[in-house]
């Protein structure tokens, strides 16, 4: 912009200038393109699913091409929470006190089918879903799902950060 | 700041909640924590960095196994045994089949034996490279792990390629298997077999004689024989304290009376012991599948018994007996004679019983699984206790306790 | 300990076919061999002396396990069946006793074996078996505050009872 600043009064009624205007769209494209490269991965992993998330997660699947490789095992530093597999009523509370931890911005990521519908465990004890509990972005199938469905996941998740806005300074910006 | 909301109620109730002395202090350690893979919650009460008492709870993955299998019939729950112990699904499918067909007074053909035999020890090869490779990632030995992932991951395949699943392969039927072998498996095992000792062998070589994978493992969660008996470990962590106790060999079931295999033992009950003993009970097992790819011999997979096996696809469409006795085992379930029955394989991770009740009725009355990793975690405050706070990661790793048989 | 070879069965049998001073000779109704399984009956108060026999003068070191079976049309509606095996003989018992559903009490074995602990916590989750003698029976598979035994016959299979409130917009 060659160091000319328009401020931001001067620019007619709206109080937003073309420049500001500008911005403000590219802002979410800058933003979206760096955060879905950068995904930080909690596994809230229980059950059956782990086996696949070792193999999508290792060597030969390699979910680093993603930017998703680096798990981390506080909630506080991840923004990527991954339900990979059953959850139960007793692990419920435990499931939405990790992602009430969670800081903004943070996806949820169903992995496999009992995290999306509770799968074949329609029981006392299996919870039907785990948007019942927390909302989540994006839902794997598959009991449990491929390697390949799960990067498909990953990467469906990662252009609905790209295409969704991003909110840095407040609920407008 | 958030609203609070509402009081989430406590799903579990430590043992003790007040700590026995002035300097102690109490942690809760999982259930969603890196050092408790699956999902288990440990209260410790810790004197520093020692460990005086621990308490272990787990019930985090209780799906309702026993009351799914009550609703549904002999032949549809299978899967959900499969989801028992998800590292060696083979193993479980076989336990419940040959459980059931003892009730029915069935004897599998001569080459669903063999079969059973060599995928049960390609699936315990299976369940012991994960425990490994899980646990060495625990202890940061990141390049085992995925060495042995990556060779785990061509045995996933390639079973897949017989049973159509990488994980969960519903693969056993009563009276025999889903299907037979397709074209050039066995070369492909024999390629697997091959690549497997050279990817083990640069993990014995990682960590065998690594001064620090020696520091965390010997000495650490040791556990006595008697202790070890009393509190019904079986399997690698029983063999660790130097008990031979192996059903393969004490009651031998499917073909294992034929082949030549040695039970390996340890010698002080420590994890170093039941990691090695784990290893050496890989190599067994690569042995005994060589031997039984020896011992196969082409014919039927399944028995000729129409109570139970589907009959052939062209004729259940050209003959209406056939139709009629496809659709009885599918809707009504194969009829089980009513009597209970107590049959047990040897697991990944010790004795796999199978206790089923049946009231002659197409669908079980009662289906229980001995799981290992559920009495294994009833003894495991004694491992725990006297040990560093730190030591929990390989005591718990060489556990392996596999939450979905632990809670079922 | 003496070391039996197959005819441990008939010693076994034989043992309890006797009227002992440590076990009354009531309620034993049949002993059988199912599936190379001992079979034994025993009325609740006997098991615990009757394990301790087949433990101490029999070799059944390993506790196996402890389950329920509920009968909803029985009196008395429940069995208690435990399994034991012996690491040296390499065969396996099964002890049954039947309690009733106004007194579901059996026996404890913590005093023999260490793993009954855990198991009797189970038993006592899905079926509402309490187990004289073992004064933990915390849930350990179910969690606090879940009303009923789910394993029983009537526990619909369906009936939930979540901690956490189902969020709004999720609701069907």
């Amino acid at each position: 912009m060659n160091g000319r600043v328009i401020p931001i009064e001067a620019a007619g009624g709206s109080g937003k200038s073309a420049a500001f205007e500008y911005l403000t769209t590219r802002k979410d494209e800058l933003i979206g393109w760096a955060r879905k490269f950068s995904i930080f991965p909690y596994p809230f992993v229980t059950a059956c699913c782990a086996m696949e998330f070792m193999a999508v997660s290792s060597s030969p699947y390699d979910t680093d091409r993603f930017g998703a490789a680096l798990p981390r095992f506080s909630p506080r530093q991840a923004d990527l929470l991954m339900v990979v597999g059953t959850v139960t009523h007793k692990q419920a509370p435990i499931l939405l006190k990790v992602y009430e931890q969670m800081c903004e911005p943070k996806w949820v990521m169903a992995f496999g089918v009992c995290a999306t519908s509770g799968g074949f465990y329609q029981n006392y004890a299996a919870v039907p879903g785990i948007d019942r509990i927390v909302p989540v972005d994006v839902y794997i199938p598959g009991c449990p799902p491929r390697p390949e469905t799960v990067i498909d996941g990953i990467m469906q998740l990662q252009d609905k950060i790209a295409r969704s806005q991003h909110l840095i300074v407040n609920d407008k910006f | 700041m958030n609203a609070p909301g509402p009081v989430i109620a406590n799903p579990v109730r430590p043992a003790f909640d007040k700590a026995s002395r002035e300097d102690t202090v109490i942690v809760s350690i999982g259930p969603s924590h890196p050092a408790t893979h699956g999902t288990i919650q440990i209260f410790a009460e810790l004197d520093g960095e020692r460990i005086l008492r621990a308490d272990v709870h787990c019930g985090y993955l209780h799906r309702g196994f026993e009351k799914e299998c009550e609703d549904h019939t002999w032949h549809n729950l299978i899967p959900y045994v499969d989801r028992l112990n998800y590292c060696s699904p083979l193993i479980n499918d076989f336990a419940y089949c040959e459980a059931v067909e003892k009730m029915m007074g069935i004897g599998i053909t001569r080459r669903a034996v063999i079969l059973r035999t060599l995928l049960s020890e390609y699936s315990r090869l299976c369940d012991h490279i994960t425990c490994i490779a899980a646990s060495l990632m625990e202890l940061g030995a990141m390049t085992a792990f995925l060495y042995l992932v990556m060779i785990r991951d061509y045995m996933y395949e390639h079973i897949a390629d017989l049973t159509g699943a990488r994980v969960t392969h519903s693969y056993g039927r009563i009276g025999g298997l889903a299907r037979d072998l397709p074209e050039g498996w066995l070369a492909r095992l024999e390629e697997i077999l091959v690549q497997s000792d050279d990817f083990l062998g640069r993990a014995h070589g990682l960590v065998d004689r690594n001064r620090i994978f020696i520091d965390r493992m010997r000495d650490v969660g040791v556990i006595s024989q008697s202790d070890a008996l009393s509190y019904g470990y079986t399997g690698p962590i029983l063999r660790s304290t130097g008990l031979p106790v192996d059903l393969r060999k004490d009651t031998p079931y499917l073909a294992y009376a034929e082949l030549d295999f040695e039970v390996p033992v340890g010698i002080k009950g420590d994890n170093y012991d039941r990691y090695y003993v784990r290893m050496c009970e890989i190599d067994e097992s690569i042995h005994m599948i060589r031997q039984c790819v020896d011992l196969l011999e082409p014919g039927p997979i399944n028995v000729d018994d129409r109570r139970c096996v589907f009959p052939e696809k062209t004729r259940v469409y050209g003959e209406i007996e056939s139709l009629i006795n496809h659709f009885k085992i599918v809707m009504e379930g194969p009829r089980v004679p009513a009597g209970e029955v107590y049959s047990a394989h040897e697991g990944p991770n010790g004795e796999l019983g199978f206790y089923l009740v049946s009231t002659g009725e197409g669908t079980p009355w009662k289906v229980h699984c001995r799981a290992p990793s559920f009495v294994h975690v009833g003894g495991t405050h004694l491992m725990l206790e006297g040990g560093q706070l730190a030591d929990l990661v390989p005591t718990f790793g060489m556990i392996n306790m596999i939450g979905g048989e632990c809670d079922r | 300990m003496t070391t039996y070879g197959s005819d441990i069965f008939e010693r076994v049998k034989e043992r309890f076919g006797k009227a002992e001073d440590d076990l009354s000779g009531t309620a034993r109704s049949s002993t059988t061999v199912q599936h190379s399984i001992l079979v034994l009956h025993f009325a609740p108060g006997e098991v615990a002396g009757a394990v301790k026999v087949l433990r101490d003068e029999f070799g059944f070191d390993l506790f196996l396990d402890v389950t329920a079976v509920d009968w909803p049309d029985r009196d008395p509606r429940f069995d208690v069946v435990w399994h034991f095996y012996a690491t040296r003989n390499r065969v396996r018992v099964r002890v049954k006793t039947a309690v009733t559903l106004a007194d579901p009490v059996a026996p404890s074995l913590t005093a023999l074996y260490g793993s009954a602990g855990i198991m009797e916590r189970e038993c006592h989750d899905m079926y509402g078996i309490r187990f004289d003698g073992n004064a933990d029976l915390r849930p350990i598979l179910l969690y606090e505050g879940f009303v009923g035994h789910p394993l029983r016959k009537d526990y619909p299979k369906q009936k939930e009872q979540p901690l956490v409130p189902y969020r709004e917009e999720a609701k069907p």
